[in-house]
């Protein structure tokens, strides 16, 4: 029998594949799962245990009283109804504070996802409230300690990456729309997941919140609340109410338990590993500037959010990395200034053409931020433009080993990286804009290029005569020495081939596995790029054409 | 019912029985008690469906005739119960004459009146406080004051947290967490989840009819990638929930196990063999192409100077060539597939045996050296017959004329078809085997005295082949999936290997004596080691196809194998005079030259006596030297 699902995913217990999968099972082969002995009795000790029961027995009164109409019974049950706590199992499961950690990606997209269910049915309004409460104090911790590294738009949700303190964190929201609430999943295995992510991630938020001296929970910082609140005047009703929300908003930094002491200025005292080479230390050391500029990217940079434009995640994103984020005030609380400022830097904006166009700040699309993010540099503006079809967005958690493919997107911008900055590409893309633009020019060129050719075309016949003129005969002299280079490779191939027929039949599979799937990489690689390359020239195809369509 | 009670008073045939389910009185002929006390029997019903029918078409009242449940009998109903019935359906009141909307009388308003509605005084007690009350709030009150009852609190649901591992003790991990496998992280996206990949990710038509007929679990991609022109046109994942609710029954149902990625370099899994160069000489190239035959070349052999060669085709003919300049010496035709060809090993001896057939032709291909050729011929004419006849199972024949033209000195008449002839180390001797069943199917025979024997009394199996020993009196005998090694002097069986394969096609023996190969029609080659074990020492699986022939090299350490794939392999095969070094077989060369035809590659290989050459002959007729 299945020991009991609830206690199983509270305390983390899960089957076990036996060595000796016949032993164990009688001599069958038939598929079944094993738990550990140890593991299920040590689900008997688990004081939880009888919380639980309390509970059953609960429900079970609670539920005569209502079949007998007892209201005042009900009043009284429900007064006292039996609560458990699962802080003990979080300390048993994750003994030390990095454990915890390693284990936070699912629990932190379990939280994200909860908090946006709709607040009526397929589960608690109060876990609901504490999954949003959560995630938005996880993301305030983020903003805070500037630790976000990593984001990706996929056709699933937005993925982020966070290094917390040495652990990289990665989580996925949906896109904010409504739930198509699908009827073959269970909810009450999410919820229990939920109830053990909550009490998890409740803990770790206090201990990051201690370690960074912000007071938790958390508190907007006095001064900003100040600024924040004649902006809105008395457009809502509580402060208590609008507390999460001002939180959630993301725009406001927060409060300190002690004034913060310029700790990010502070040099790190270098401590020499043993072991280690100048040149390696150097290397750490530029890895170690380099991600400071990586925290400090958009330091400086004003944006404005559309309100087309997802605002949560970008202004997540944007307040990760230094930069001053805003919005319309009508479209939610917190928005610090106006769309006339005109400090604003960058307007993010994602509809084909803005009309009224403010000088002196760049209309972006919002996939900018993102790959600017995944670049660790501000890219250049020019193919973000509102209405300009965008670059592909790349994944920022794919490393190319050799061998793999890697698509020509991703080998510019590794090319940006190291700084070789001019583009041949993208230049020609000008040339050809810049010939689009004037067309006589460019029939002129045309022309003056055609009498090169023709030009071109008349040397080489002169070359090719004089050449049948001369009496001798050019033969190649190197070939011998090609032949000898071949030669020894096939006497190497052939060697290869001896060896491996002499191989053990238990290793020759390994081998024949091992290159099989070497070669099946290899060949998945060359499909990408063949498929590219027939892409690319269907496109340049189809560009000449119009051209030739503009020009008849 | 007072209806049906009214309409027939003279015949009161009232049932008594009260408000029962009428299914009790089902299997009785009656259906109750009238008031006398009397059986009310079921009205006679022999109505079927027919009757049923031709009433509902034919009785113009039928539409209002009803059974009466009590009694069992039809009842027509009367004009005013048909209204009535009617009235009730239309959900009106039965009574014709009641009137649902009379005018209403409010006998309370909201106003104040004047005058009570009862006149009658107040209670005393409402104006005395009740005594019980008060008993009962003085007992609230007592057990409040003794602690009995706490106040309500109000309850605060929001979890408080404080700091968990504020005393983190490494030393105090349960052991348990040691065991622990920590659930293995979700796959990170690549790029064909972007919301904008490049356009070499998106799937084609075809990919995507694929995709969609795959299993889902099959898949390698859970989504179909797709291009969005902007990130506002991106709609919802619909598949979202789906997959955090199959990521937690992941972490709750699956097995955990952990497992060794094999990290091996596959180069390092190559074994480290010495260098063919270093192991020369061995053939590496083809030198000649010995052309003539017109049907397949079966067998081969070799003269003990290496100065000629002769081979047996199907087309019936015995080829004789010189090795050097691949020139045919000499065409015998003997009229039949040719199945094996030995040259006498004694160098003194110019004697070739040849089996087609049922029988063993001993030719003299009068070939190299006249006296040699002549010394033979002497030889086998210096027979005396002995003075009593012996019984013997085959019959020795003094060729004819003709024949003896053309070379053959002695017929050997074997009741069976031969298949191998081969010649012991000294060349006095020589065994032949035959295609049979019976223990007949091995024969040694003596030359200088033509006196042939039968060593067998049982049949172990169907003989393949069997060897002479080239040292010591022992000869093999391999039959399908054995050797067995015989003792000649003592006539015993000493030794049976267990070859591992499915169906031995040839064998060879080291010039050693120790160390004998086996080839297989399972294309195995298994190698011997006599003092080792009966068993291979080692079995190699070079060849693609079946082998049909292994050879040893006289002097250099090297063994050849063909095979149907039509390639021959020579490998390096060094024997120490060490007994606890094992042999050390490395593959040297591939040699490529047959063409298969019709499923059969080479057929017969051969080294040369003295050089580090190797012949080969096969299915396309062609003899073949690698040099």
């Amino acid at each position: 029998s299945h020991p009991p699902r609830r206690l199983c995913i509270l305390k983390g217990i899960y089957p076990h594949e036996p060595k000796h999968k016949k032993k164990v099972n009688k001599g069958s082969t038939a598929p079944r799962t094993f738990y550990l002995l140890k593991d299920i009795k040590f689900l008997l000790h688990e004081p939880i245990v009888n919380k639980f029961r309390e509970y059953k027995v609960f429900v079970r009164k609670l539920r005569k009283a209502y079949g007998k109409s007892e209201w005042s019974t009900v009043d009284r049950l429900k007064d006292n109804k039996p609560s458990y706590k699962l802080d003990h199992i979080v300390k048993e499961r994750y003994p030390t504070f990095v454990d915890a950690l390693r284990d936070l990606d699912d629990a932190l997209s379990m939280c994200f996802l909860f908090s946006t269910f709709p607040r009526t049915g397929k589960c608690h309004v109060q876990t609901i409230q504490l999954c949003r409460r959560l995630a938005v104090e996880f993301m305030n911790y983020v903003i805070a300690s500037r630790s976000l590294r990593k984001v990706f738009l996929s056709i699933k949700g937005i993925y982020y990456q966070a290094e917390v303190l040495g652990q990289p964190v990665t989580w996925i929201t949906p896109y904010t729309f409504a739930h198509d609430h699908p009827t073959d999943v269970d909810y009450r295995v999410m919820a229990t997941f939920t109830e053990f992510y909550t009490t998890l991630l409740g803990f770790v938020n206090f201990r990051l919140y201690q370690s960074l001296n912000l007071v938790y929970p958390p508190k907007i910082d006095s001064q900003t609340d100040a600024e924040l609140k004649p902006a809105e005047g008395t457009e809502y009703a509580m402060d208590s109410e609008s507390y999460l929300e001002k939180l959630s908003a993301l725009s406001a930094s927060l409060a300190r338990v002690l004034a913060p002491a310029h700790e990010d200025e502070m040099e790190m005292d270098e401590f020499p590993v043993e072991g280690e080479t100048a040149e390696q230390m150097d290397a750490r050391k530029q890895e170690q500037e380099a991600l400071e500029k990586h925290k400090k990217l958009f330091e400086g940079l004003r944006f404005f959010l559309n309100r087309e434009v997802p605002r949560e995640p970008l202004a997540f994103v944007i307040r990760c990395f230094g930069g001053q984020v805003s919005w319309d005030k009508s479209l939610c609380i917190g928005a610090t200034y106006d769309v006339t400022d005109p400090s604003i830097t960058h307007h993010i904006v994602d509809r084909p053409r803005v009309e009224p166009q403010v000088v002196g700040r760049y209309y972006l699309q919002p996939q900018w931020v993102f790959d600017s993010v995944n670049a660790k540099l501000c890219l250049p503006v020019a193919d973000y433009f509102p209405g300009v079809l965008l670059p592909p967005h790349l994944s920022p958690f794919v490393t190319e080993q050799e061998g793999d493919y890697i698509p020509p997107e991703k080998l510019k911008l590794l090319a940006m990286q190291r700084g070789e900055n001019p583009d041949d590409e993208s230049e020609e893309e000008d040339e050809e804009e810049e010939e689009e633009e004037d067309d006589d020019k460019e029939e002129e060129e045309d022309e003056s290029e055609k009498e090169e050719e023709m030009k071109l075309k008349k040397m080489e016949e002169q070359k090719t005569q004089s050449n049948k003129a001369l009496p001798v005969k050019v033969t190649a002299g190197k070939v011998r020495l090609e032949d000898k280079q071949r030669l020894e490779q096939e006497q190497q191939s052939e060697e290869k081939r001896l060896a491996i027929m002499m191989m053990k039949k238990r290793e020759k599979y390994l081998y024949k596995k091992i290159m099989f799937g070497k070669k099946r990489k290899v060949r998945e690689a060359n499909k990408l790029a063949a498929k590219r390359k027939a892409h690319d020239t269907a496109v340049k195809e189809e560009k000449k054409k119009s051209k030739k369509a503009r020009r008849a | 019912s007072p209806h049906s009670s009214s309409l027939r008073p003279l015949q009161d045939i009232r049932n008594t029985v009260g408000n029962i389910p009428m299914e009790w009185y089902q299997d009785f002929p009656h259906i109750g008690y009238n008031l006398d006390g009397k059986k009310i029997y079921k009205p006679i019903r022999n109505k079927d469906e027919l009757d049923m029918f031709l009433e509902k078409m034919e009785n113009p009242e039928y539409w209002r005739t009803v059974q009466d449940k009590m009694t069992g009998a039809d009842i027509k109903l009367t004009d005013e119960q048909v209204e009535l019935v009617h009235r009730l359906q239309r959900g009106q009141f039965g009574d014709v004459h009641f009137n649902p909307y009379e005018p209403a009388v409010d006998f309370f308003t909201h106003e104040v009146m004047i005058h009570p509605v009862t006149n009658r005084p107040a209670d005393k007690r409402s104006f005395i406080p009740s005594l019980i009350e008060k008993e009962k709030v003085s007992k609230l009150v007592h057990a409040i004051k003794m602690g009995w009852i706490k106040p309500r609190k109000p309850k605060d649901d929001t979890p408080t947290y404080y700091d968990l591992w504020a005393h983190e003790d490494p030393n105090s991990i349960l052991g348990r967490h040691k065991m622990h496998v920590p659930a293995p992280k979700m796959k990170l996206p690549g790029h064909e989840e972007s919301y904008n990949p490049p356009p070499e990710y998106l799937l084609s038509e075809e990919e995507k009819l694929a995709w969609e007929q795959q299993e889902p679990a099959e898949r390698k991609l859970n989504f179909v990638p797709q291009q969005y022109r902007c990130l506002r046109a991106v709609p919802a994942y619909p598949r979202f929930i789906h997959e955090r609710f199959e990521r937690c029954l992941d972490l709750y149902l699956c097995p955990r196990q952990r497992k060794m990625r094999v990290n091996v370099d596959p180069e390092d899994l190559i074994p480290k063999l010495p260098k063919p160069q270093d192991l020369q000489p061995f053939p590496t190239t083809q030198a000649l192409i010995y052309r003539g035959h017109s049907s397949l070349v079966r067998c081969l052999s070799v003269s003990p100077s290496g100065q000629w060669l002769v081979s047996g085709s199907d087309d019936g003919t015995v080829r004789f060539w010189e090795v050097c300049t691949a020139r045919c010496m000499k065409t015998l035709p003997v009229g039949g597939v040719v199945k094996s060809v030995a040259w006498n090993p004694n160098p003194t001896v110019c004697l070739v045996a040849v089996g087609v057939e049922q029988s063993v032709l001993l030719v003299n291909p009068c070939l190299g050296d006249k006296l040699l050729y002549g010394a033979t011929d002497q030889l086998l004419e210096s027979y005396v017959a002995p003075e009593e006849e012996r019984v013997q199972p085959v019959q020795w024949v003094t060729a004819t004329a003709e024949q003896h033209g053309k070379g053959v000195r002695l017929l050997v008449q074997h009741s069976k078809a031969v298949k191998q002839v081969t010649w012991h180390g000294k060349g006095d001797y020589f065994a032949s085997v035959v295609s049979d069943n019976s223990n007949m199917q091995v024969l040694i025979h003596q030359t200088s005295k033509r006196w042939s024997q039968n060593p067998f009394r049982k049949s172990k199996g169907l003989v393949q082949c069997v060897l002479f020993h080239p040292i010591r009196p022992y000869f093999f005998v391999a039959t399908q999936r054995y050797v067995r090694v015989y003792n000649l002097l003592k006539q015993e069986l000493t030794k049976k290997l267990m070859t591992n394969c499915k169906w031995v096609s040839s064998m060879a023996i080291h010039p050693g004596g120790d160390n004998i190969i086996c080839g297989s029609y399972d294309s195995k080659l298994a190698w011997f080691d006599l003092d080792l074990s009966t068993r291979p020492y080692q079995l190699l699986r070079h060849h693609k196809k079946a082998l049909r022939s292994v050879a040893f090299h006289k002097r250099y350490p090297l063994f050849a194998s063909a095979s149907d794939d039509g390639t021959v392999i020579v490998c390096h095969g060094m024997v120490y005079n060490d007994l606890l070094q094992n042999p050390l077989l490395v593959p040297v060369k591939v040699l490529k030259g047959h063409t298969p035809t019709l499923d059969l590659g080479v057929l017969a290989v051969l080294f040369h006596p003295t050089q580090p050459w190797v012949f080969s002959s096969g299915a396309d007729g062609t003899v073949r030297l690698y040099t």
